[in-house]
């Protein structure tokens, strides 16, 4: 028989029951909630007249709708209050934790999980959203759910699922220097695709995977969704442990030493057998910009927009008012965004700080802002400086939360507006009606911000 | 869950690859917090040619013309279809509850997004993969006959037109069995409490780190 990957390690050690006609019921060890996704839930556990399975499974944060300056204001659209009040009500009455608007560890969930030692390694984590995949960096099975599948694991504990298929992507070799996380994983999504994933559990693997941080880590399994994968993977080591350890609510003494010693078992055997291998050189990879209004329509910065002759991209290129053969770098932009749960972690601002470090943003932007994932990280940033970089730069320096990324709240693009932004979506209006969107990562966004269009920051002298 | 019915609707072709989430039911309308009332803004931003607020009446609005569903031969459409990797992005639940709002019953890609493939099943929708040969032969019939319609019979898993002509298609018993029986999937799982316990009970054993908050 053949060894288990890490998916099916998981999988096994949460598996409750396999139901008859196919399916399975598994158990889930922590459940995070933020206020769009989880109203609908608490409302249909109340018609139901169902109570929680065991409370201290769940934690939330708002984080979508909230403000990222004036917060002493409140927040000002009805809509977004009532949402926000909604899920501080609910949590109330249900003694659920939260890291309520006004907490200094409030932050982007997936985000403060990991930071505060709430999603550990070896867990099953659900959140109805589907950047959940982003704590499968901690060797934890973590996926994206519905409203229902959340009132489901509110009332149950237990989620009524098909094992996907194992996918291994192997990133051989060494990212070159200045490559960032970000590069990698939308240079696998231009490879496989935004489909490319669907149905599978992918693992991430390689000299290259394991030489990144867990910010960097957690950059590719956030963005494994954007490949269609409802969950990425990568294996517990060294790094993993040492960014665990002495997290708020992580295991401590015995504990810890318990909670490690099987940690370091959960990787792939050595003989397990994958449904898929992609093996990609992590040494061809350059830094990476969207053009279009999926994240598959990628190329590197020293590239152009692709020609086809079928006229397949025309739609995506009449949205984002651009046209085949137009070089990246002849790309002029109005907005900056640095932030999301994809890129708000301090690493990510470290980055982008060195790059903007003695400069001034050019006057071509409008709006270059900063928008770190959660107080912890920002308080971090200000105490190493990042913010003072940023602000003599021209960049505003905000409040933690989802801000931009999908414009809940009041940062958003106007119609046509062009905007660099270090987000996960692309779609057509994600960042404002009429909005048009390029991901890019932290160092790269930061330089464009100084030059007022794209430029390969691994490259000397890209400043002059 | 109301119990998936056999039903002949209007089919209205939306010719395009990797519809997300977020056109399916923009973010604007997230901050509802309730589970109806998302039709009126399905599609928002390609329906309706100024930007849509929430709490908006829709019924002035001025309607994209362009656009399949504001096309009168598409009014009452209960069948959508499109092409691959319908659904992507966002989990948001928001956009079969749109769907559905609106009088979709039945949508048939080529494929889905895992998410949106399983939150449909919750609302009654009935998710379809054809092949890309016999979508592009639909969206060709769809767009050359006006007012094409199709029976959608999930028993025996059957899409006819009303020329006779019969497309079979795949879709796992389980979730065939839910969409008919309309199953009440938590009552369902509640019905394994004890199990539930005693599997809890020996995992929080195993692993006494998992459960402090």
């Amino acid at each position: 028989m053949s060894g288990k990957t890490l998916y099916d390690k998981l999988w096994d050690s949460h598996l409750v029951r396999e139901n008859e006609e196919g399916t399975s019921l598994l158990y889930i060890d922590r459940q995070l909630i933020h206020e769009v996704t989880s109203p609908q839930a608490f409302e249909g556990m109340r018609l139901a007249n169902r109570s929680l399975w065991r409370t201290e499974a769940n934690v939330a944060v708002p984080d979508h709708n909230i403000p990222t300056k004036d917060r002493d204001k409140g927040i000002e659209d009805p809509f977004s209050k009532l949402q926000v009040d909604t899920l501080d009500e609910n949590c109330d009455s249900f003694q659920i934790k939260e890291f309520k608007m006004s907490d200094p560890n409030q932050g982007i969930v997936h985000v403060i999980g990991p930071e505060q030692g709430l999603t550990l390694p070896g867990m099953t984590i659900v959140c109805g959203d589907s950047h959940t995949s982003t704590h499968g960096a901690l060797g934890a099975l973590a996926f994206g759910i519905g409203t229902s599948e959340v009132e489901h694991v509110l009332s149950t504990q237990c989620l009524i699922q098909q094992k996907s298929k194992n996918m291994l992507i192997k990133m051989n070799g060494e990212l070159k220097q200045g490559i960032t996380a970000k590069d990698l994983i939308l240079f696998i999504i231009g490879k496989i695709g935004t489909a490319g994933g669907t149905g599978y559990a992918i693992e991430f693997g390689g000299d290259a995977i394991k030489a990144l941080s867990m910010e960097g880590r957690m950059t590719v399994c956030n963005m494994t969704i954007e490949a269609g994968a409802r969950a990425g993977l990568i294996a517990v080591d060294q790094t993993t442990l040492d960014y665990v350890n002495g997290k708020p609510f992580a295991p401590k003494g015995e504990l810890w030493d318990q909670a490690s010693e099987y940690w370091k078992t959960l990787q792939s055997d050595q003989d397990a057998v994958f449904d898929k291998t992609i093996e990609i050189d992590a040494g061809d990879i350059n830094p990476m910009v969207t053009w279009g209004t999926s994240p598959e329509m990628v190329t590197d910065v020293d590239g152009m927009i692709p020609f086809t002759t079928n006229g397949k991209f025309q739609p995506a290129l009449d949205y984002m008012g651009l046209a085949q053969g137009t070089a990246i770098k002849n790309i002029d932009l109005d907005k900056i965004f640095i932030g999301s749960c994809t890129n708000s972690r301090i690493e990510d601002l470290r980055e982008a700080a060195k790059v903007v470090d003695g400069k001034k943003v050019s006057d071509s932007i409008k709006l270059a802002m900063v928008v770190p994932g959660s107080g912890p990280v920002k308080a971090q940033a200000e105490q190493e400086g990042l913010d003072k970089i940023f602000l003599d730069a021209g960049f505003e320096w905000r409040e933690p939360g989802c801000s931009m990324c999908l414009a809940m709240n009041a940062d958003r693009l106007e119609s046509g507006e062009r905007c660099a932004s270090t987000s996960n979506r692309n779609f057509e209006g994600r960042q404002g009606q009429g909005g048009r969107t390029h991901l890019v990562s932290p160092a790269m966004a930061a330089a464009a911000a100084i030059k007022g269009h794209f430029v390969n920051v691994t490259t000397v002298g890209w400043e002059n | 869950m109301e119990k998936f019915q056999t039903f002949t609707g209007i089919v209205a072709p939306l010719d395009r690859a990797n519809i997300d989430t977020d056109a399916i039911i923009p973010k604007q309308f997230l901050k509802s917090i309730h589970r109806t009332g998302f039709g009126p803004n399905l599609f928002d931003e390609w329906r309706y040619l100024d930007h849509g607020e929430p709490g908006q009446d829709c019924t002035n609005r001025p309607l994209n013309q362009n656009f399949v569903l504001n096309q009168d031969r598409y009014k009452n459409s209960s069948v959508l279809l499109t092409r691959e990797n319908f659904g992507c992005g966002s989990s948001r639940e928001h956009a079969p509850w749109a769907l559905a709002d609106y009088g979709f019953k039945a949508i048939i890609s080529e494929s889905f997004a895992d998410i949106f493939y399983n939150n449909c099943f919750k609302n009654g929708i009935l998710p379809i993969t054809l092949s890309t040969e016999k979508i592009q032969h639909l969206i060709e019939k769809t767009e050359s006959n006006i007012g094409f319609s199709l029976k959608v019979d999930l028993e025996n898993q059957t899409l006819t037109d009303s020329f006779g002509n019969m497309t079979f298609f795949e879709i796992e018993s389980f979730r065939k069995d839910a969409l008919l029986n309309g199953l009440e999937e938590i009552g369902l799982t509640l019905s394994h409490a004890e199990e539930i316990k005693i599997f809890e009970t020996s995992h929080l054993q195993k692993h006494p780190w998992l459960f402090r908050t």
